[in-house]
């Protein structure tokens, strides 16, 4: 494990009194939203139903539902190209933006280019790339990481973001350099900044919510604009997707446009969507959209996922992010913590698999099983299971060879010790009782001593009591 | 019909209490009680911390002892959650379809404790007293594994003597998560830290719950910052009447 | 073996040995049961609570005079129209400015015309939803983005109440090759503090003529 683990990073975030503020304060509005939504349709829980089979079973025969994809998306004009991980993916982005002399490229949020951190791969090929949701933008300007997966810049409030814009946007885009912190001029500002760059910039690239192997369609949910003003005027679009974004067909759509916008920004609908079906757009109607797209299809250690019949579930999330929202944890630590584009409890089972546990081994942790994401979850993906299988996967690469003697793993094993032998257990409460005096105040312990002292931070520790249930049991006298 | 207590092994170390509550409230409503003395732990533990292989054994060990067991009641709602959403799995996944057979034979006759008195018994006022303001914390696994809704509340209403107070944002974790008040401390504190300034607020002198794992970790918090406010298991406000002890 | 082999391989290895669940039969509501009044103030509620500006006329006729008075009152003395706009629309007096075949307006043009009139192919109760699908009066997508206000007329028959039931409808349009705009209100964004706050890039004002009968 790096030295830098979650608990560290943790550590930091917590300190933070305005970062804790600011998640709370959007948390708390978000979950009152979303719970509003989702329950007002009398069939939310079919229609969750629907969403987690149609996942799981687009999972069990996704070679298929590709290859189907890579037809139809050809067929209509889009030309398909396939990555293993995430340099192929930047090679294939970066050539292309090339191949059509991009100075700069303007984008929609997407998850999976900052997976492959095509960003700076951009950068370092001297085309520059502009975020143009709100929220990334913010988190570019500020040369930060996401902290949440639909929100990144949920660890800012206006005042810090008006800061940053009087900094960092153009100033025309702030008439008389006066800047008010209210959301709606903040989004005024961005759309002024913004605004010139749509108009002239040639080439786009963009993630993808879904995309429909029956008929090559891709699906972009968005709320802003800036996707439509991707998707719509520049010459050149390139989507990138994870395999896992394939739906097989097109009424599949009905059940996802339903289950994202409620569960993600708690609205009925989100204020925009767009499908787009190759470049046939283009060619029938002079100019409607892009005259040329490309798909890249990004494995990058998916198939591995799917590999594992009780991870698989992992790859049926839609990225709404509700999950972050029901979570106390990530409410707390905050999504820096979890060092990822995917944070929170779904970060906790996506990063460590995409990673690896040298790298992200702590994550599995970082929970306290409570269950409020899989409860919240709009495909049902079960978690808190995930996470527990997980734990077990680090445990056991840990434990091999000399790994076996950490202090966890011979704690487990004396405690395994008396589970198999209730005399041990027996004789080691009666040695507790004694060792324990020195600690023991007035009923309480208020400092243990290490592995165990992080439970005294706070919380004192009930003294063994002198008798044990089994030796109260032992001494009553039977009854009739 | 013959009730066999699992009391769990964290009960049956530090909090001996509970499980006598346990013994005096189903004797009380006229039960035969027994205990096992094989028994130890569910092995949720070591399950949660990622020692499947330790978990399995203990699964096997629970099998054996309860085996035959007409009804287990459990004062624990996260041991309950162990044995039923997980032991299943568990045992399919790593001990053979034998073992499977076996767990599936008794996972639905254990009971975590206010689920047996309401369901199997049928009763919601088992008689007790008991002259405190009570705030009542619904553990995760009460709420979400077990979805045991209000059957806890249910009984507390009908304690004599008990005010019942709200606790706000009542669904939220405490933050204890077994090894996760250890590995994270700062953050399991940080979660700790509002659900007692929720407990605080509501006004209560006693917190209870199904759950003595959660009633450590929020009253071993209220106890170091010298609350005044205390945790109490439900068993034992059930337990009280006004009837001086026998 | 190349990248789309390699892929292909590890997942048809990864699946191996696993068979796939059968899909049992969906219980969500695949169509509504609202007619009549109950469905159009179904969806004007929706429109409404988007600080969408809602304009209910009785019949196809009195659709000049409601759009006169729109662009009026959003300051507008030009629009664009798509060229398939029916005249019976248009309000006399406002300058329509128009693409013809062959010389598409510009981003610029598009860009310095205040609103923009279409119709649409459905829009959905339930949502607040209004599709656009390049079918007739709505035109390609940039007509409809570029313009900072929407006047978008909604014609009652072209009403239905779920999701389902309008990508039911979309399908021919889709197979056609045709993009689709979903839109529920004018832009909006959440990204500060979660906060809803309606205009960021695409029209900040959004109309809906809704025509009653069919």
């Amino acid at each position: 494990m790096t030295a830098l683990d979650f608990t560290a990073r943790a550590r930091t975030s917590l300190r933070d009194s305005q970062l804790r503020r600011n998640i709370a304060k959007a948390t708390s509005t978000i979950r009152a939203k979303t719970a509003r939504v989702a329950g007002e349709l009398p069939d939310w829980e079919a229609l969750r139903d629907a969403g987690q089979a149609i996942k799981r079973q687009t999972m069990a025969e996704l070679d298929r539902h590709l290859v189907a994809l890579e037809a139809s998306v050809t067929a209509a004009g889009g030309v398909v190209h396939w990555a293993r991980d995430a340099a192929e993916a930047r090679t294939i982005i970066v050539g292309l933006a090339r191949q059509y002399q991009a100075g700069s490229v303007i984008k929609i949020k997407s998850m999976t280019t900052d997976e492959v951190e095509l960003n700076p791969a951009l950068s370092a090929a001297g085309i520059t790339p502009y975020e143009t949701d709100l929220a990334d933008m913010i988190v570019q300007m500020a040369k930060e990481k996401p902290s949440h997966l639909l929100v990144p810049a949920i660890h800012k409030n206006r005042a810090e973001i008006r800061d940053l814009f009087l900094r960092e946007l153009d100033p025309a885009a702030i008439p008389g350099g006066r800047l008010d912190a209210d959301p709606s001029s903040l989004a005024k500002a961005a759309r002024a900044h913004l605004r010139a760059k749509f108009l002239s910039t040639k080439v786009a690239i963009s993630g993808a919510n879904f995309a429909i192997a029956e008929t090559g369609s891709v699906v972009i949910v968005e709320s802003e604009g800036n996707g439509r003003m991707c998707l719509t005027l520049p010459d050149v679009l390139i989507s990138i997707m994870g395999v896992e974004k394939v739906l097989p067909k097109w009424e599949h759509l009905e059940v996802f446009l339903q289950l994202l916008p409620r569960s993600a920004t708690g609205e009925r609908m989100n204020p925009y969507t767009s499908v787009w079906t190759g470049n046939r757009a283009a060619e029938a109607r002079a100019g409607d959209g892009p005259q040329v797209f490309h798909l890249v299809l990004l494995d990058n250690g998916r198939s591995k996922i799917l590999a594992d019949e009780v991870t698989r579930d992992t790859l049926n999330c839609i990225r709404c992010s509700r999950c972050l929202n029901v979570c106390p944890v990530y409410e707390r630590a905050g999504g820096h913590a979890y060092d990822s584009m995917y944070q929170g409890p779904i970060g906790a089972i996506v990063t460590p698999q995409l990673r690896g546990f040298e790298e992200a081994g702590s994550l599995p942790f970082a929970s306290t099983l409570c269950g409020a994401c899989q409860e919240a979850c709009p495909v049902r993906i079960p978690i808190p299971n995930i996470l527990t299988h997980l734990r077990a996967k680090v445990v056991a690469e840990k434990r091999q060879g000399l790994g076996a003697l950490n202090g966890e793993n011979l704690a487990m094993q004396a405690a395994k010790a008396m589970f198999d032998h209730p005399t041990l257990l027996a004789m080691a409460l009666a040695a507790g009782r004694i060792g324990q005096a020195p600690l023991v105040r007035d009923g309480r312990v208020t400092h243990l001593p290490p592995p165990l002292s992080g439970w005294s931070l706070s919380r004192d520790f009930p003294a063994l009591p002198p008798e044990s249930f089994r030796d109260w049991w032992a001494k009553r006298e039977p009854r009739s | 019909m013959k009730i066999s207590l699992f009391i769990t092994c964290f009960n049956d170390a530090l909090f001996p209490q509970t499980g006598q509550a346990v013994v005096n409230v189903l004797e009380r409503l006229g039960c035969e009680v027994e205990f096992r003395e094989a028994q130890t732990c569910c092995g949720q533990m070591h399950h949660n911390s990622g020692y499947q292989k330790e978990a399995i054994d203990l699964v096997r060990r629970f099998v054996e002892v309860f085996e035959g067991a007409e009804a287990i009641v459990v004062p624990s709602t996260s041991c309950t959650a162990m044995i039923r959403s997980q032991y299943p799995r568990l045992a399919k996944a790593a001990g053979g379809e034998a073992l499977a057979a076996r767990v599936e034979a008794i996972a639905p006759r254990v009971f975590e404790f206010s689920e047996f008195l309401i369901d199997r018994l049928g009763l919601e006022d088992v008689g007790a007293y008991y002259p405190h303001k009570v705030v009542y914390h619904s553990s995760c696994n009460s709420l979400r594994a077990l979805k045991l809704g209000d059957r806890a509340l249910r009984l507390l209403r009908n304690v004599k003597g008990l005010e019942l107070v709200e606790l706000a944002r009542a669904e939220e974790c405490c933050g204890f998560g077994g090894t996760f008040a250890v590995k994270n401390a700062e953050t399991s504190t940080a979660m700790l830290t509002d659900k007692m300034r929720h407990v605080l607020d509501s006004g209560a002198e006693i917190c209870t719950a199904g759950d003595n794992s959660c009633l450590m970790h929020i009253g071993g918090g209220l106890s170091r910052q010298q609350t005044g406010v205390r945790t109490v298991h439900l068993a034992e406000i059930l337990a009280s009447t006004d009837q001086a002890a026998s | 073996m190349n990248a789309r082999d390699a892929i292909l391989a590890n997942i048809r290895s990864a699946l191996a040995g696993s068979t796939p669940p059968v899909l049992p039969p969906f219980a969500y509501r695949r169509a509504g049961e609202m007619t009549g009044e109950e469905l159009r103030a179904r969806f004007l509620d929706r429109l409404a609570d988007y600080n969408v500006h809602i304009v209910r006329l009785r019949n196809e006729a009195e659709i000049p005079a409601a759009l006169a008075d729109r662009l009026a009152a959003n300051g507008a003395t030009r629009y664009v129209a798509p060229a398939d706009l029916p005249s019976a629309w248009r309000p006399a007096g406002v300058e329509a400015l128009e693409e013809v075949d062959g010389a598409p307006l510009s981003h610029a043009q598009l860009e310095a015309t205040p609103s923009v009139v279409t119709g649409c192919a459905l829009a959905v109760a339930e949502t607040g939803t209004v599709v656009l699908d390049a079918g007739s009066h709505q035109g390609r997508r940039a007509l409809t983005l570029l313009p900072d206000h929407h006047v978008c007329v909604v014609f009652e028959h072209q009403l239905v109440e779920t999701i389902p039931e309008a990508l039911q409808n979309l399908i021919g349009a889709v197979r056609d090759g045709r993009p689709l705009t979903f839109f529920s209100g004018p832009s909006a964004t959440a990204d500060i503090e979660f906060d809803r706050v309606v205009g960021v890039h695409g029209p900040r004002r959004l109309d809906v003529l809704f025509v009653q009968g069919d």
